[in-house]
């Protein structure tokens, strides 16, 4: 279970003797020699070891004989993190980092097996801050059941990247008789959402300068891999699985309507949210539809396995809340319309750029 | 949510739109003025509830949408000197200058931000006395009070890191110009609720006597539209046309007279240009004598902004009701979301982006 | 425009002469200028707009309007249309979820 630490504690960082001299990063720390070294004994290898990353190569040689047996096939997948601020209610740019890859491998189908972690610090970044952040990613990474096998570090003039930005690139592997999206998606399927959303982006909201309120709002950001796993068990003819990140459900529903060239209707009395984020997009005036989500997955089903599909969802920790959503219709290809409450319609188009609170 | 999800009961809907079926027997067009209420009912879908004898005409309750060019130029050239942090409600963001909007300036390295309320501005000036920091003071009559308030306490703190660019709007005179404007179909208005909660429902009876419409002060949420549309038919089948109170649970005729007291303070009346209408006389506030310190209008001295407005957008009649988005010949070709000519097209709750949603739909299934 | 929410107001203080408040909107909490409305009491709900509350919400107000709305008709059309959507409902929950229902 990833620590869901808010506040990061730096009281039990010790910094290892070269550090101590240096506890801001410096230019140094990314020019490939001495300091790099120290950083990366002093802060990385603690927090990520393992047999295949201590070596320590230029890159790392992995033997996926016995995944790919039998007619396994590679995935790979990359993602690179910039959230502000770096640790928020409910998990940190640490834990985005890994659940995040993990999650586009798992929409596939695939076993996440290793990270790449590639991280761009700014210079006077504090390095207990760094480490907090490894840590992070660490713990996520061992309740992802994912190892990190190679990296790099970059360090760039103060004033530029943000404190640290992070890149991971995933590989998994998708197991024999695995084939999401074999058969096209048709009119009839059924459309579900794991559970409650937009809680991600308003646990960053809550935080915002500008903007901030009191809640018990936290990110949802969790490794769905298993759940796929276990949906996939009942159901290998799932159509489509996505991660609606960036854009909310809105934006992975649109994106789904266009691909399928077939319509897709929800209900509003359906769409599944949390009473907090719900009051807080009212302050804000914000749709949830449109809100990120870092632990969320919609998938597209035949209709006659929705039940079950449904039932396996709800069994698995990160899927409890899991609901129908809506369905895929022959009618307005391409678009997503919703049933409001009172019993309107209304589109739900593909948000253009980011949202923003609006006092209209 | 209470006072909140209670107005959003299908049941009572139901009931709300079958009434207003029983009672119309002729064709009547309606104008919300307030853009919150054109916001709600495109997200509710309450005009497709309706029956087909009411028409809805959206309004120009948009300040985003109203906001003049010039204002808006200037504020560019504001939010991009080196030494300001400019502080903006979000809708502002994406509103087109004549060539470009604040997020583009925020992406050349304009310190743009966005914030929650007018205080978060004064607070940051507080906190960064080395720091110029203006804040884009548009809106209704609802947020002159919040704007009004930080400018007061800035002048009572002292802050001189802290000024206003104000581009306020008023209801009445909006009303005034629109049923003067020349094609002017507007039968019945509903009153933008907040608005009146500030300032009560006194300055209405005259433009209801003068102009012998209607006028329904109406909230926000699917229950107070629909029975604020329900009166609105009721008189207009009965032959009225009176000021009439369906938000009776937030709005006073006298309105909020603490808030008033402050705004009299702090703003004064001023002939204002509604981009797209022109200049109505009276029908903004800036900021009185007493607070020309703040303005940020005269700290900043702004000069060569030649302010075009494209040739195409016509946002300025389908504010004034008198073309319907669908009906301009730059509508979903040289005009969309992706690239609006004007604020219409911008604002969520402006008429074009609305149309161009919904229209999308009533195209695509083929009914109307 | 006037995006303006309802929230309880649970505390109230003075920040530097001003009126303040925290209030509660459905559980998220905020700080807001209640400079406004001098009489406003702890537990009272009111409407927030952009940080400041503009205006007390009446209770008996606001529960006359529901039951007004609650009292009037529905169509004929409209109660058939109601026991539909109880029947659809109550087969939804036997026999799972159906699809390509037309709205």
């Amino acid at each position: 279970m990833t620590n869901r630490r808010f506040i990061p504690d730096l009281s039990n960082f010790a910094c290892p003797a070269p550090l101590r001299d240096y506890p801001h990063v410096i230019l140094g720390h990314g020019g490939g020699g001495a300091l790099t070294h120290e950083l990366i004994e002093g802060v990385f290898l603690p927090a990520f070891s393992n047999p295949l990353l201590d070596r320590l190569g230029d890159s790392t040689v992995l033997d996926l004989a016995g995944e790919l047996a039998g007619g396994g096939r590679l995935a790979i997948s990359t993602d690179s993190y910039v959230v502000r601020p770096l640790f928020f209610p409910g998990g940190s740019i640490g834990d985005l980092a890994v659940n995040g890859t993990v999650n586009d491998l798992a929409m596939g189908g695939a076993m996440p097996l290793c990270l790449t972690a590639g991280f761009i610090i700014e210079e006077g970044f504090p390095i207990a801050e760094l480490a907090a952040v490894v840590d992070a990613m660490a713990m996520a990474a061992g309740a992802a059941g994912v190892r990190i096998v190679t990296g790099d570090t970059k360090v760039v003039e103060r004033g530029h990247g943000d404190g640290v930005y992070i890149n991971t690139a995933g590989i998994g592997v998708v197991p024999p008789g695995v084939a999401i999206g074999a058969a096209p998606i048709r009119a009839g399927d059924v459309v579900l959402v794991s559970g409650m959303i937009g809680d991600h982006g308003m646990a960053i909201m809550s935080v915002r300068e500008g903007l901030a309120f009191e809640s018990q709002i936290e990110s949802d950001t969790a490794p769905l891999h298993g759940l796929v796993a276990a949906m996939l068990e009942t159901c290998p003819e799932i159509r489509m699985l996505r991660d609606p990140t960036r854009g909310g459900v809105a934006t992975s529903l649109n994106e789904i309507a266009g691909v399928a060239a077939c319509g897709i209707e929800v209900d509003e009395a359906a769409v599944p949210v949390h009473a907090h984020v719900a009051s807080a997009c009212e302050i804000l005036g914000l749709d949830p539809l449109l809100v990120a989500n870092e632990g969320k997955l919609l998938a597209i089903v035949p209709a006659e396995a929705a039940g079950r599909v449904l039932a396996a969802m709800k069994a698995h920790e990160h899927g409890r809340q899991s609901v129908v959503l809506g369905r895929v219709v022959a009618e307005h290809p391409r678009m997503v319309v919703m049933r409001t409450a009172v019993g309107g319609t209304r589109v739900v188009p593909m948000p253009i750029g980011e949202q923003l609170p609006r006092i209209c | 949510m209470k006072h909140l999800t209670e107005y959003r009961d299908a049941d009572k809907a139901r009931r709300l739109v079958a009434e207003i079926g029983r009672v119309v027997t002729r064709p009547w067009a309606i104008m919300e003025v307030c853009g919150g209420q054109t916001h709600s009912i495109i997200r509710n879908g309450i005009d497709q509830l309706l029956p087909p004898e009411v028409e809805l005409i959206h309004g120009p309750g948009c300040p985003v949408c109203v906001t003049p060019l010039e204002v808006i130029d200037r504020a560019l050239a504001i939010a991009a000197d080196p030494r300001v942090v400019f502080c903006s409600f979000g809708d502002m963001l994406r509103v087109p200058g004549s060539r470009e909007n604040l997020f583009a300036v925020k992406g050349r390295g304009g310190d743009v931000r966005v914030v929650y309320s007018p205080l978060d501005a004064v607070k940051f000036a507080r906190q960064h006395p080395d720091r110029e920091v203006v804040f884009f003071a548009i809106g209704f009559e609802t947020t002159a009070p919040a704007n009004a308030m930080a400018v007061k306490l800035a002048k009572q703190e002292g802050l001189r890191n802290f000024s206003m660019l104000v581009s306020h709007v008023l209801v009445p005179p909006a009303i005034h110009a629109i049923m003067r404007s020349p094609g002017n179909r507007v039968n019945a208005f509903l009153a933008a609720g907040h608005v009146c909660s500030v300032m009560g429902t006194w300055q209405y009876p005259p433009l209801a006597e003068q102009f012998r419409v209607p006028i329904v002060i109406t909230g926000f949420e699917p229950l107070d539209l629909l029975d604020g549309i329900r009166r609105t038919v009721l008189q207009l089948e009965q032959g009225r046309h009176l000021v009439e109170n369906a938000y009776a649970r937030v709005v006073s005729e006298q309105g909020n007279e603490a808030a008033q007291t402050v705004i009299n303070e702090v703003f004064t009346p001023h002939d204002r240009a509604w981009r797209g209408i022109g200049t109505i006389p009276g029908s903004g506030w800036s900021l009185s004598d007493a607070y020309r310190d703040f303005d940020a209008e005269e700290r900043f001295v702004v000069t060569g902004i030649t302010t075009t407005e494209s040739p195409l957008c016509k946002s300025g009649e389908v504010l004034k009701g008198t073309l319907k988005p669908n009906q301009c010949p730059a509508f979903g070709k040289e005009c969309t979301p992706r690239r609006p000519l004007g604020a219409t097209m911008v604002s969520g709750e402006g008429a074009c982006a609305a149309y161009y949603h919904a229209g999308r739909f009533l195209e695509g299934s083929g009914t109307a | 425009m006037c995006l303006a929410v309802p929230a309880q107001v649970e505390s109230i203080h003075e920040e530097n002469g001003t009126r303040m408040g925290r209030v509660s909107f459905g559980g998220v909490v905020k700080e807001v200028c209640l400079a406004y409305l001098p009489d406003i009491a702890v537990g009272d709900y009111t409407i927030v707009h952009v940080g400041f509350a503009i205006s007390r919400i009446d209770e008996a107000s606001a529960q006359e309007t529901l039951r007004t709305f609650a009292e009037l008709e529905l169509l004929e059309e409209g109660l058939a249309e109601l026991r539909e959507g109880d029947e659809a409902a109550a087969a939804e929950e036997l026999h799972g979820p159906t699809c390509g229902r037309p709205i």
